[in-house]
């Protein structure tokens, strides 16, 4: 295979050469479990005429999220996915807008990704589809998820198998970055390829 | 349309919350039809109200379009009461409507609110009541004192002491952002949060008895749908399968819920029982997104988002399934459709040239009308009485609240002043 090429890797994941996205959505994921939701106000609504009594004023007060850092031990063998010269450590496919089809310029990470995935059939991924700012949330949620699972698809086809997959979508919740102009539009239109625990 | 920017008023909303939480309301059109009344300010007997009753009404009225409140300074007299007023004076303002009333309060905690409506030129009162309630009851009173008053005048139902659901988006230091489900008054003061989250929440919808709402929470990693109590605060999961759970819809009787699932490997809408958790497949779509159902006042049918067509578009079909038809043809994109009450009229989002407007459309006749100016407008949710059409849209760059009459004539933001809103859904009426 013309992937294998091992590489020393010291550090890992954090040294991905500016791949914050990653590292960042590791951290989101996460910090998912569970407890960071809180009801509250639960007798706001509760006494009729006098009962709409206001909140306590503490909802967002709390501190910044704990940084949660992972994978900075090493799989033998596995150096590749680490190493950032590898198309491997291109994880993040985009799209045109309000289109699921993959670009002719992303097919090579794809190929690199989909044999990566044939040949460590017990390592997984989660495919997180996003759009941009524009149409319904409702309808781009949808959109996301369409575009994760042509990734899944192509990845499929090349070698990879169904339960190597997550896939979800967070529509246009997750911007990569903020604004609204073609730019920032660009860079929402992705889908993520991460690695489960790496 | 010129005159609609002539009128601006600025009011700011007094608030028991945060200072961050303060609403500005901005009218930035009015109807020239609106009906003038006066409204005196209310007698106090010499002791502060902790509320300003006589104002949430004018702003009430104001805020609906259908009424011209009068200046403070022309009223030509401050009466509380019929012996006070000389009914010949007022008819020289060109109000037919007059309302006048009285606070009072022997401890401070228990409040007496009394007030009288007359119609000036016959000289006879229309409606009158007496109420006693806490401090913390006086402002939803307001407010149902103004629903009264416009259900007199204007024989419609009024929605001032209905509520609004929203979400609000929080930007901390880091760039990381918080999500907050919030309920306010039908004027975006007095906002109660009843769920945060660091996950992004979406598409709040009310059941018929304003009670129980269910929203899409991301907490779990992926898009599940709860539905909680508001009295209790208590919520359940009532869809996390394997794909998307998102667009909830409550039926008219409040007993299933329309739902987009993805679980087949692609968005379909379902509806679900809540009693017996039963599932229903509604569309049959496996190429196409069909996703945002909303139940027809009927309880019978569904509109729904589907680009089966190639883009998407509002369709209709039976709530127990078979053969959607198209409702939209007029532009490329429309979507996120809400139905009137009386089930006679749809909102939706309609995009030209990338731009994202509120119309409505006329379910009978087809005919379109596009309400809006901004361009990057959505979620449009009809008020329970059908008049006016609550959307998020941006300003400078942050989401805010609007609403906008169902002819187009009336625009009011609400606006936060440093957090984003969005996804608004307005209550039923309180029954």
């Amino acid at each position: 295979m013309k992937l294998i090429k091992l590489a020393v890797v010291t550090s890992i994941l954090i040294g991905l050469s500016g791949c914050s996205t990653l590292s960042g959505s590791k951290s989101d994921t996460d910090t998912m479990n569970g407890s960071d939701v809180v009801v509250e106000d639960r007798n706001a609504e509760s006494s009729g005429m006098g009962g709409d009594s206001t909140a306590s004023g503490s909802e967002f007060g709390e501190g910044a999220e704990t940084q949660v850092i992972v994978g900075e031990g090493q799989y033998e063998g596995e150096g590749m996915l680490d190493d950032p010269n590898s198309p491997l450590a291109n994880r993040i496919i985009y799209f045109e807008y309000d289109s699921s089809a993959v670009r002719a310029e992303d097919v090579a990470t794809l190929e690199a990704h989909a044999a990566y995935l044939g040949e460590h059939i017990n390592v997984t991924v989660r495919l997180v589809g996003h759009t941009d700012d524009r149409g319904a949330r409702e309808y781009n949620l949808a959109l996301g998820e369409r575009r994760a699972l042509a990734i899944r698809q192509i990845l499929m086809l090349q070698g990879a198998s169904v339960q190597q997959f997550e896939v979800t979508s967070f529509g246009e919740e997750r911007p990569a970055v903020d604004g609204i102009d073609e730019t920032a539009r660009q860079q929402n239109r992705r889908v993520e390829i991460n690695y489960i625990g790496r | 349309m010129t005159k609609r920017w002539l009128t601006l008023i600025w009011l700011t909303l007094f608030l028991s919350w945060q200072a961050q939480a303060e609403l500005v309301i901005e009218i930035t059109g009015g109807s020239e039809s609106a009906l003038p009344i006066a409204i005196v300010p209310f007698g106090s007997e010499g002791f502060s109200a902790p509320e300003d009753i006589s104002k949430i009404i004018t702003n009430d009225l104001a805020r609906s379009g259908r009424f011209a409140p009068l200046a403070k300074q022309d009223l030509i007299s401050s009466p509380h009461q019929k012996s006070e007023i000389n009914f010949q004076d007022w008819r020289l303002l060109r109000s037919e409507g007059l309302l006048v009333g009285k606070i009072s309060s022997l401890d401070g905690e228990t409040y007496n609110v009394q007030f009288q409506l007359f119609d000036v030129y016959k000289g006879q009162q229309l409606a009158g009541k007496r109420y006693q309630v806490p401090a913390s009851g006086l402002r939803r009173l307001a407010h149902q004192i103004a629903d009264q008053v416009y259900q007199t005048l204007t024989g419609e139902v009024g929605v001032f002491s209905t509520r609004l659901a929203f979400v609000s988006v929080i930007r901390n230091a880091d760039g990381s952002k918080r999500f907050a489900l919030q309920v306010s008054d039908s004027d975006g003061a007095n906002p109660r949060t009843v769920l945060q989250s660091k996950q992004p929440i979406l598409s709040p919808s009310w059941a018929s008895d304003g009670e129980r709402l269910a929203y899409v929470s991301f907490e779990n990693g992926k898009a599940e749908v709860f539905v909680q109590e508001m009295r209790s605060g208590r919520r359940n999961s009532v869809a996390a399968f394997k794909g998307l759970n998102s667009a909830p819809a409550w039926s008219p009787d409040g007993k299933q819920l329309a739902l987009t699932l993805s679980k087949s490997g692609n968005p379909e809408i379902y509806t679900l029982e809540l009693a017996t958790g039963k599932l229903t497949r509604v569309t049959h779509n496996s190429q196409a997104i069909d996703t945002e159902a909303v139940w027809m006042p009927n309880g019978k049918e569904l509109l729904f988002t589907s680009d089966r067509g190639g883009r998407p578009q509002v369709y209709k079909i039976a709530a127990s399934g078979g053969r959607a038809k198209r409702m939209t043809y007029e532009g490329s994109y429309n979507t996120s459709a809400d139905v009137s009450p009386d089930g006679q009229m749809m909102t939706m989002v309609h995009s030209i040239n990338g731009k994202f407007y509120i119309a409505v459309q006329d379910l009978n006749t087809g005919a379109l009308l596009i309400l809006t100016e901004t361009g990057k407008d959505e979620s449009p949710s009809f008020a329970p009485n059908g008049r006016m059409i609550l959307y998020a849209t941006e300003q400078n760059g942050k989401g805010v609240l609007a609403a906008v009459s169902v002819d187009g004539q009336i625009q009011q933001r609400l606006g936060e002043s440093d957090r984003g809103v969005r996804e608004p859904a307005w209550s039923p009426i309180r029954k």
